[in-house]
């Protein structure tokens, strides 16, 4: 139990850190915020790469390569979405 | 190397924060997004150096098709059908934390036999358990949501008798299961729990009706945050922990946003379909007044103020780029229009705002409700474009009514009324509208983007 004593301490602090980051979003930017947030949320890339790269067992490569694949496509088609979305927003 | 690999992990860390702290301004969030993407960049590449990495080949290949795609569909989705886009890659998102969780199983799983001893404590267990839930519900709630918005299925709810007890049912027998696995260590447990998480999150999702779409697209995006961070722990990642906890928590805070514009709780929208119980107001033998785009021209013509009110038939209609010709043709003639946005008008958070984006309609000329609500008794014109449960009354007089109590663009105020909408049916929530029955109120049935086009052409003939 004591190993994760860090990580909990860690989760607690972020989870206070994200609701005081937004804590007034404009709703012009409620569509962006969600969906850069959720490219963010593809950090699990990281690890989706360590199980395919020391993947000893054709189950635990399947198993990397196909999270590598989603978690790739969540990050670079989040990203991209974004900023598509974001470049939109003009002024006058 | 490790410390190097920490130090990119906490540099990595603080641009994710900076990036989500610059979402919040219109003018800096372009600049966010790209810390966001430049800190992805630097934990992958950091990673590659993991000691335990032995061969790149499935590596390569993997980001190698997962760019390719997610650059296609980038590129490729309309900007109407960003809604199902978010939803589907939330999903994939899910599913890869779910993965990964499921191989670091597999891996104690092969660990245990090799020394015949359990290599992993009751408490690792327990959160890979909970990490595969999680990712899993992420999953399967993303892919209902997808084919809602996709409309391969219908988007009505869809209600199972005692619906919401099945639901519970579903998440009691997950949790059972994960302390059955945490105990006994045996992958059948792990699976059943695979299993009970994918049905949870088709069940919490097919009841949600298309209006209620905004709240659940907002809190599927709150729990891929939350499924990636609970991979963190499974791995002992604190950039995991971070990045993921940050998503999770302002994708909630989205979330009860959307709830608060709805006059609901996240609880409700989950556990009990809106419009599954037919309503008993009829329409009895009042008539609507309908009117002509010549008529509607001739009203604009001689407004100085004008309010547009957009809503999902706008969307279907891909009617933004007609409805900026519109504005354009009025504005040449120094009629005053403005946009009145209502925060859950659309299938997901902010969804007008991207469209009228998309047609270059400056973000000026958009107001919130809370802004906008005090001037409608001024505004000569308020033309509403395929929106109605957002626009009734009902919401603000009729405490029967199913939508008593949500906060509502107050468009019956103003002077006169036209609202183009496809036909008679009554809006997603099955409830009468008022409003279509006032005496300032004109409707101008059909298709909402060839009736604007039919407008703009009136209007420059006057």
């Amino acid at each position: 139990m004591t190993e994760y004593l860090f990580a909990v301490f860690i989760f607690a602090l972020a989870t206070f850190l994200g609701f005081e980051l937004i804590s007034k979003v404009p709703p012009i930017l409620h569509t962006p915020l969600m969906s850069g947030s959720n490219a963010i949320s593809g950090i699990t890339i990281i690890g989706s790469l360590v199980v395919a790269g020391e993947a000893t067992s054709p189950l635990l490569t399947a198993l990397g390569l196909l999270a590598v694949i989603l978690a790739t496509l969540n990050v670079v088609g989040g990203f991209l979405v974004t900023d598509r979305m974001l470049r939109m927003f003009k002024r006058k | 190397m490790e410390t190097l690999i920490q130090v990119s992990y906490l540099v990595a860390s603080i641009l994710f924060i900076v990036a989500i702290k610059l979402l919040n301004s219109p003018r800096t969030a372009r600049l966010g997004n790209a810390l966001g993407a430049l800190g992805m960049a630097l934990g992958m590449i950091a990673t590659l150096f993991h000691k335990g990495i032995l061969r790149y080949e499935w590596i390569v290949l993997g980001v190698g098709v997962g760019s390719v795609l997610g650059a296609w569909m980038a590129l490729k989705v309309k900007m109407t059908a960003m809604p199902q886009m978010v939803a589907l890659l939330n999903g994939f998102g899910g599913a890869a934390s779910a993965l990964v969780a499921l191989a670091e199983a597999e891996r104690s799983q092969a660990l245990t036999e090799y020394f015949a001893s359990p290599s992993f404590s009751p408490t690792t267990l327990a959160i890979i358990a909970l990490s595969v839930l999680i990712g899993t519900v992420t999953f399967s709630g993303s892919l209902i949501a997808f084919g809602k918005l996709e409309e391969i299925l219908s988007g009505r709810p869809f209600l199972l008798p005692a619906h919401h007890y099945q639901s519970l049912g579903w998440l009691i027998l997950s949790l059972i299961m994960t302390v059955l696995y945490a105990g006994i260590q045996e992958s059948y447990w792990l699976y059943g729990v695979l299993g009970a998480s994918l049905l949870l999150g088709f069940w919490i999702t097919l009841p949600v009706g298309g209006a209620d779409m905004p709240v659940i697209v907002a809190f599927l995006n709150s729990l891929s945050g939350l499924a990636a961070a609970a991979t963190g722990f499974v791995l002992q990642n604190y950039l995991l922990i971070i990045a993921g906890t940050l998503v999770g928590a302002s994708g909630l805070i989205l979330t009860q946003i959307m709830s608060r514009a709805m006059n609901r709780s996240l609880w409700n929208v989950l556990f009990a379909g809106v419009g599954s119980s037919t309503s008993t107001a009829s329409a009895g033998d009042r008539t609507v007044r309908a009117t002509t785009p010549e008529d509607v021209a001739l009203m604009l013509n001689y407004a100085r103020e004008v309010v547009i009110v957009p809503g999902y038939g706008m969307a279907v209609a891909q009617a933004q780029h007609a409805v900026k010709k519109l504005m354009d043709a009025l504005l040449a003639r120094n009629v005053e229009v403005r946009f009145a946005i209502h925060p859950v008008a659309g299938r997901m958070p902010g969804h007008m705002n991207v469209l009228l984006a998309e047609a270059d309609i400056p973000y000026e000329r958009l107001y919130e409700m809370e802004k906008i609500n005090p001037d409608f008794p001024q505004v000569d014109v308020a033309l509403v474009i395929g929106a109605n449960d957002v626009v009734n009354p009902a919401a603000r007089k009729d405490t029967s009514s199913p939508l008593y109590g949500m906060p509502i663009l107050e468009v019956d105020k103003a002077r006169s009324v036209i609202v183009l909408k496809r036909s008679m049916n009554p809006g997603f929530a099955g409830v009468e509208n008022e409003l279509f029955y006032q005496p300032q109120t004109y409707m101008l049935f059909g298709d909402a983007r060839a009736s604007l086009e039919k407008i703009t052409e009136a209007l420059k003939e006057l």
